[in-house]
């Protein structure tokens, strides 16, 4: 039974309809279903296989954005059966497109997967200076910063925000990711980011894998 | 001179300029910190002057306005909306005091940075008239071309090209999208092909159609053939030079003019009539180009 609801919760990430996801997700959880497990083994499921679709060519920006809409919804619907106590985060994630960059396409579809995938997220939006990013991780407890530059010419806020956290004495404090269309694992390397993420796929894995360690 | 369309027509390959951003960023650097690239066109047009003579002297036929980023939906980012006839109106001007009228001016239209509706908050009529509010000034300032570019979304971009039919039935139109490769062929970030491009541009009036930007020219060269399958209309590409990398905080592209030009020899081979740059191009990719175009 919980089987074939799992798969039906995909289906509706996959096709991006919200109001059906909506409805399975209220379906399940009336049926006695856990939460958590309808969320991780049905939605969960289906915005990943979306995210992989995307890198692989195979949808575009308007399926991945209704999809992300979708998982949004029904992950506020599943949370809220959750008592506040007990939402157990897999990390907190500090996201923002860099200063004087004003694309946050990319990077809102980076937070919601995180999202769907149990990370607690905090967004700060576009055209977020380096010191703004480490004031907010420290308020906000963050594990990583994510930060997104679209133009060449900011991708430099990247490199002043390692330059920042070492200055402050927090650069083993935090994880730091970075991505956009310029920006390489080669860069990454050059300015001490500790990972590049080239879509939010491959973003989510990464995290997962510096939290573990 | 004669006019843009009836070189095209003759078959004759015109050569387009090349990047024009890094040029702001090295003389109006800190103009430009953190606002619209647009602004220049007010304070300090003299530098739009200087870029489109280092081009034209470069050989350049087209020489393409700084008005990229001058519609009034992309500029409210920058709460500069009221400008945009001022802004539009200025950069066209700057050009022609260079150009006279010995090449031609190409004036950008590039994307909103909006999305439409039901993904984002535009609808298709508020589109339409932002494009139709800098087209307008555009045509009305005399430009001898739009190139509407950089475009993703087809809808967008069709939008656009009404608006500039609107407002003009002979003006000639350049439409070009920004594809990326993927195992299956090249497609926009919001999936659209070559053929559907080729399709719609063409129904609505485009007079040439092609790419921009992009992912360095070989790919173009791919593209070209692509859009040859079809479309009848005669092709413009205009290729940045890679993929940039940062060194010492400067980006760095790898493709140079030696090589962009032997690739443009491949471009002409494939039907394209209009040859320029975007991002990481220089007066030499131009000139190298003008050397290739010279020499067929």
């Amino acid at each position: 039974m919980s089987e074939k609801i799992f798969a039906a919760a995909a289906e509706a990430i996959e096709q991006g309809d919200a109001d059906r996801a909506a409805q399975i997700a209220e379906q399940g959880l009336s049926q006695g279903i856990n939460g958590m497990e309808l969320l991780t083994k049905g939605f969960v499921a289906g915005i990943n296989k979306v995210g992989d679709l995307f890198g692989e060519g195979r949808l575009f920006l308007p399926e991945l954005m209704m999809s992300a809409t979708a998982m949004q919804k029904v992950t506020d619907i599943i949370n809220a059966t959750f008592p506040a106590g007990k939402r157990e985060a897999r990390g907190r994630v500090l996201l923002g497109t860099v200063e004087g960059d004003l694309h946050d396409i990319g990077k809102t579809i980076v937070a919601a997967l995180f999202k769907a995938n149990g990370f607690e997220v905090k967004d700060l939006g576009r055209d977020v200076p380096a010191k703004r990013f480490i004031e907010e991780a420290e308020a906000f407890g963050a594990h990583i910063i994510g930060s997104s530059a679209l133009l060449t010419t900011t991708m430099v806020v990247q490199k002043e925000l390692e330059q920042e956290l070492k200055k402050a004495g927090l650069k083993d404090k935090y994880k730091t990711m970075v991505g956009g269309a310029p920006v390489t694992q080669r860069w990454a390397g050059r300015i001490g980011a500790d990972a590049y993420a080239e879509d939010a796929g491959e973003g989510v894995r990464k995290a997962m894998e510096m939290i573990k360690k | 001179m004669k006019t843009f369309l009836e070189r095209i027509k003759n078959g004759d390959v015109l050569v387009g300029d090349g990047a024009m951003g890094s040029f702001l960023m090295d003389m109006a650097g800190d103009l430009i910190k953190g606002t619209s690239p647009e602004v220049v066109n007010l304070s300090k047009p003299e530098v739009l002057e200087q870029v489109a003579k280092m081009y034209f002297d470069a050989g350049a036929d087209l020489i393409q306005t700084n008005t990229f980023g001058g519609s009034p939906l992309k500029l409210a980012d920058y709460k500069m909306e009221d400008k945009t006839e001022e802004i539009n109106r200025a950069a066209v001007q700057a050009v022609r005091k260079v150009t006279g009228n010995k090449a031609y001016i190409s004036a950008s239209v590039g994307p909103s940075g909006k999305m439409l509706k039901p993904l984002g908050p535009v609808s298709e009529v508020q589109m339409f008239d932002n494009f139709y509010r800098q087209i307008k000034v555009l045509v009305e300032e005399g430009v001898d071309i739009l190139c509407i570019e950089t475009m993703t979304d087809i809808k967008e971009a069709v939008l656009a090209l009404k608006a500039a039919r609107d407002i003009s039935k002979t003006i000639p139109v350049m439409s070009t999208m920004t594809y990326n490769p993927s195992p299956r062929g090249f497609f926009t970030i919001m999936g659209v092909n070559v053929e559907k491009a080729a399709r719609e541009l063409a129904e609505f009036g485009a007079n040439l159609v092609g790419s921009n930007c992009g992912n360095g020219i070989e790919n173009m060269v791919l593209i070209a053939r692509e859009y040859k399958k079809y479309s009848k209309l005669p092709l413009i590409i205009q290729a940045n030079a890679g993929l940039p990398e940062l060194q010492d905080d400067k980006p760095v592209y790898p493709e140079n003019p030696e090589f962009m030009a032997g690739q443009a020899f491949e471009l002409i081979d494939a039907g394209v009539q209009v040859v320029g740059g975007c991002c990481g191009t220089t007066p030499e990719h131009i000139r190298a180009f003008r050397r290739t175009v010279d020499n067929m």
